[in-house]
């Protein structure tokens, strides 16, 4: 069943075309990543489809509603964490529920039912600057899934963390998927985390942007800690890195 | 631990310093160096303190009363201002200048003006003081509620968030730290000002009782309100230091 489709996509800032007549769809439960060169568009086709800006051209659905700059309808999780500094690391997961209009205690409570799941417990109390990076980006996480969409857009949430971090929450970021039936549209730059998380790659390339090229990793998940050692995943990164070459050289 | 040691360190010098400075005033004073009716030594000037006693308070409580009723009115008016500039762009475009300009004018030449139109009573005294105070919060608070990170309030949005959250969970927390120093400022006006608006005319606050003894030449008891003004200023400002402790408990980490 396709969850989420996006059709034609077309924005351009100051006359410059960054996007034409992207289109792209989400499963449920598949993650899909969006893989590209900085500046290529990535994260405005990221707010086009959250539905905080609007496309010259195009349309965003999600199931049959169209929800072409509408905003509320997706979990939208930026680079940063933004959790905010002045409140506690439960009343910072908790906002997407206060925002709903639950109660404070009430949404304090739900909260703290997820704190484990997430790898936070005993962090309630505490403020964001005492976490860790890797902490912090989970607590995010917990916040984006207390949102309760179905459909989570992450934009390169990760790409602060060291590489050991990064393994140990990609691990953990599909486990949880699975858990809690996410489907995830995954902004990245970095190919191996693409070729590691993903069931489908994306690849949006050239001046204005465009989807250019599909790839299906077909690898079973979980995948072990060989696959990223394995010839087929050399053969799927030489194929993109390929590809994204010959689009920038062009 | 070491924090607090230097800070009881740092403590015990400007104590010392200060010790010093009086000790080199009583001896210049004693020595006759200087005569005793253009400079009071400080042991007369602290027996001034405790003679005027009952007198200081009664005077310090109705500046006190203006100090506050102003600072008060002065917070509200600079937070009103401050939210609707922030809120549309264009008043902050027509009035910021306005707003800056009402700062130019000296306090001193707005005070006979203010007994001219509004009599001898409080409320010359309280505007005075409004006026004097609204400016830092208003220009803290804004520069506050601008600073925000355009990121926060995208993810804000993102979960469907309107104008008033964005307010309530972003820009207002956001901007306490830069009010609290505004507000440090504005209580410290707030004194200053009733005192200056009490010179030029009143029945009675320490403004008023400075004017008096001045003319009497009674300089040890000129000292001994001088004393007291920055006694009340020092503890308005430590009051708003433990309020903003108490509002910002993530600073205290």
């Amino acid at each position: 069943m396709v969850h989420l489709k996006a059709e034609g996509i077309k924005k351009s800032f100051d006359g410059r075309t960054i996007l034409d007549g992207v289109s792209l769809e989400l499963k449920e439960g598949e993650l899909v990543s969006l893989l590209g060169a900085s500046g290529g568009g990535k994260t405005t086709l990221f707010q086009i489809l959250a539905g905080l800006s609007l496309p010259e051209e195009g349309h965003v659905f999600i199931g049959e509603r169209e929800v072409t700059g509408k905003p509320g309808n997706v979990s939208y999780m930026l680079q940063k964490d933004l959790l905010l500094p002045y409140r506690t690391v439960i009343d910072n997961v908790a906002l997407p529920l206060l925002l709903s209009g639950m109660r404070k205690k009430e949404a304090r409570e739900k909260a703290a039912g997820y704190f484990e799941l997430f790898g936070l417990e005993g962090t309630e109390k505490k403020y964001p600057s005492q976490l860790s990076g890797g902490m912090r980006q989970r607590a995010a996480l917990l916040r984006t899934y207390l949102f309760k969409r179905p459909i989570a857009l992450l934009d390169e949430p990760f790409s602060a963390l060291d590489m050991l971090t990064k393994h140990a929450m990609h691990e953990w970021y599909l486990k949880v998927m699975e858990e809690i039936k996410l489907s995830t549209l995954f902004i990245t730059h970095d190919i191996d985390e693409a070729i590691l998380l993903s069931d489908r790659i994306c690849l949006l390339t050239g001046s204005p942007g465009k989807i250019t090229k599909e790839i299906l990793i077909k690898e079973p998940k979980p995948r072990s800690a060989e696959f990223h050692l394995s010839e087929e995943f050399l053969e799927y990164k030489r194929e993109i890195t390929k590809h994204l070459l010959d689009g920038k050289i062009r | 631990m070491i924090r607090k040691s230097q800070s009881i360190t740092n403590k015990l010098w400007s104590c010392s310093a200060v010790l010093g400075l009086l000790l080199l005033w009583q001896g210049v004073c004693s020595a006759g160096i200087i005569e005793a009716y253009l400079l009071p030594s400080p042991i007369s000037v602290g027996r001034a303190l405790i003679t005027e006693f009952p007198a200081l308070m009664e005077h310090g409580k109705i500046t006190l009363k203006e100090a506050f009723a102003g600072l008060f009115l002065g917070v509200v008016l600079g937070f009103l201002i401050a939210v609707i500039m922030d809120r549309f762009h264009g008043l902050y475009r027509a009035f910021y200048p306005v707003i800056v300009l009402t700062q130019t004018i000296p306090t001193v030449a707005l005070a006979p003006l203010l007994v001219l139109w509004f009599g001898y009573e409080m409320t010359p005294k309280i505007i005075l003081i409004v006026l004097t105070t609204f400016f830092p919060v208003a220009i803290g608070l804004l520069s506050g509620f601008q600073s925000v990170d355009p990121d926060e309030v995208t993810l804000l949005r993102s979960m469907g968030a309107g104008n008033v959250s964005i307010f309530r969970y972003i820009k207002l927390p956001g901007a306490m730290g830069q009010f609290f120093s505004s507000l440090r400022i504005s209580a410290s006006y707030a004194v200053v000002g009733a005192v200056i608006s009490e010179w030029l005319g009143g029945f009675g606050g320490l403004g008023v009782y400075m004017t008096r003894v001045k003319k009497a030449f009674a300089f040890d008891k000129m000292f001994a309100v001088i004393i007291l003004i920055s006694v009340i200023s020092l503890l308005l400002m430590k009051g708003v230091d433990y309020l903003s402790k108490k509002c910002m408990p993530c600073e205290q980490i």
